[in-house]
């Protein structure tokens, strides 16, 4: 027991310094307040980096964000207030979470429609190998009876 | 050999993803589209970079067509696009203004000491306020400022020569015609 609860402690305490790039000194001192800082960063992409929230990134720029989303937290902004706020000067792009509009379509759809082609070719073969197009024995045209005839022959030589 | 459609399937689905692949590596993942453009500059109050430096104020933005470059003492960019700014200055071809970005004041005075001062007004955004509310994502960036104050077109990356040749100048001479 003791060494699963070690292990547990070891696994939590790796976990949480590698998530880390928030630095105390940036922390809000109310908890509430702060963790709601931490969820409208992890939605907020860094720009410098790209595929990074500005929670995740230790990109000079994403800490300098961090620190705003904190200063329009504690000036009475709500979490969508805040991400506007981000929105209105950095564009849709800054958002890790793009919304659904009609140039995202393909964005949120593309990935449905490819798992409908998938079971279109899926079910289209399914039914093909259960409806065999070879006709069954005697039902052969002349030419094709003579043919046949041709194959037995050269291979009984 | 009877010569079947579906034989076309795979060649079909390889130009696709050819054809997707090749738009993906024309498109420059850094070019950000701007919000910015066409809005007026935000108020901004900066700091000093030194005594001697004339601090960039909104007012200086507005009354004549400008470029307000974002630059720092770190970012090795700006070094390749000085040269083309000092030119454009000592030609008084432009009026150009500079954000210090995420900079020290001394670092950035220093900067300006080695390298040449091409700015009219310059002012130092050590936190980042005004970088953000302009969207800057890097430096060098740059921005053309109409006589309104308005932001009409924004350069990310150097200016060189030839950037200034092909993309900025014909966009001044635009804004000139305007007037």
């Amino acid at each position: 027991m003791k060494q699963v609860w070690a292990a547990i402690l070891i696994w939590l305490a790796i976990s949480v310094t590698s998530a880390l790039a928030v630095t105390p000194a940036e922390q809000l001192r109310d908890p509430a307040l702060e963790a709601r800082a931490r969820v409208i960063s992890k939605g907020l992409r860094c720009v410098v980096c790209q595929n990074q929230s500005i929670d995740d990134s230790n990109a000079s720029l994403a800490a300098d964000m961090r620190v705003l989303v904190r200063q329009r937290i504690l000036a009475g902004d709500t979490n969508t207030q805040v991400t506007q706020y981000m929105v209105d000067r950095y564009g849709n792009f800054v958002l890790l979470r793009p919304p659904v509009k009609r140039n995202t379509y393909a964005l949120w759809f593309g990935p449905l429609g490819f798992i409908g082609f998938g079971a279109l070719i899926f079910w289209l073969t399914a039914r093909r190998r259960k409806n065999p197009k070879i006709a069954p024995a005697g039902t052969e045209n002349p030419d094709e009876k003579q043919r046949i005839d041709e194959l037995l022959e050269q291979y009984r030589k | 050999m009877k010569f079947r459609l579906s034989a076309l399937i795979p060649l079909l689905i390889f130009s696709f993803i050819g054809l997707a692949l090749a738009i993906g590596l024309r498109n420059d993942p850094r070019a950000m589209p701007s919000t910015m453009i066409d809005r007026d500059m935000p108020a901004f109050t900066l700091q000093a970079v030194s005594d001697d430096l004339p601090l960039l104020q909104h007012s200086d933005l507005l009354g004549k067509i400008s470029l307000l470059n974002v630059f720092g003492s770190w970012c090795t960019a700006c070094l390749h696009e000085h040269p083309t700014l000092m030119r454009l200055s000592r030609q008084n071809r432009i009026a150009i203004y500079g954000v210090d970005w995420r900079d020290t004041p001394s670092a950035g005075a220093n900067w300006l000491r080695v390298n040449g001062n091409p700015y009219a007004a310059v002012g130092l955004d050590s936190q980042s306020h005004l970088a953000i509310d302009l969207g800057v994502t890097g430096a060098p960036e740059t921005y053309l400022i109409d006589p309104k104050g308005r932001i009409r077109f924004k350069q990310i990356g150097p200016i060189t020569e030839q950037v200034w040749r092909d993309t900025i100048e014909p966009m001044v001479r635009l804004l000139e015609a305007e007037q």
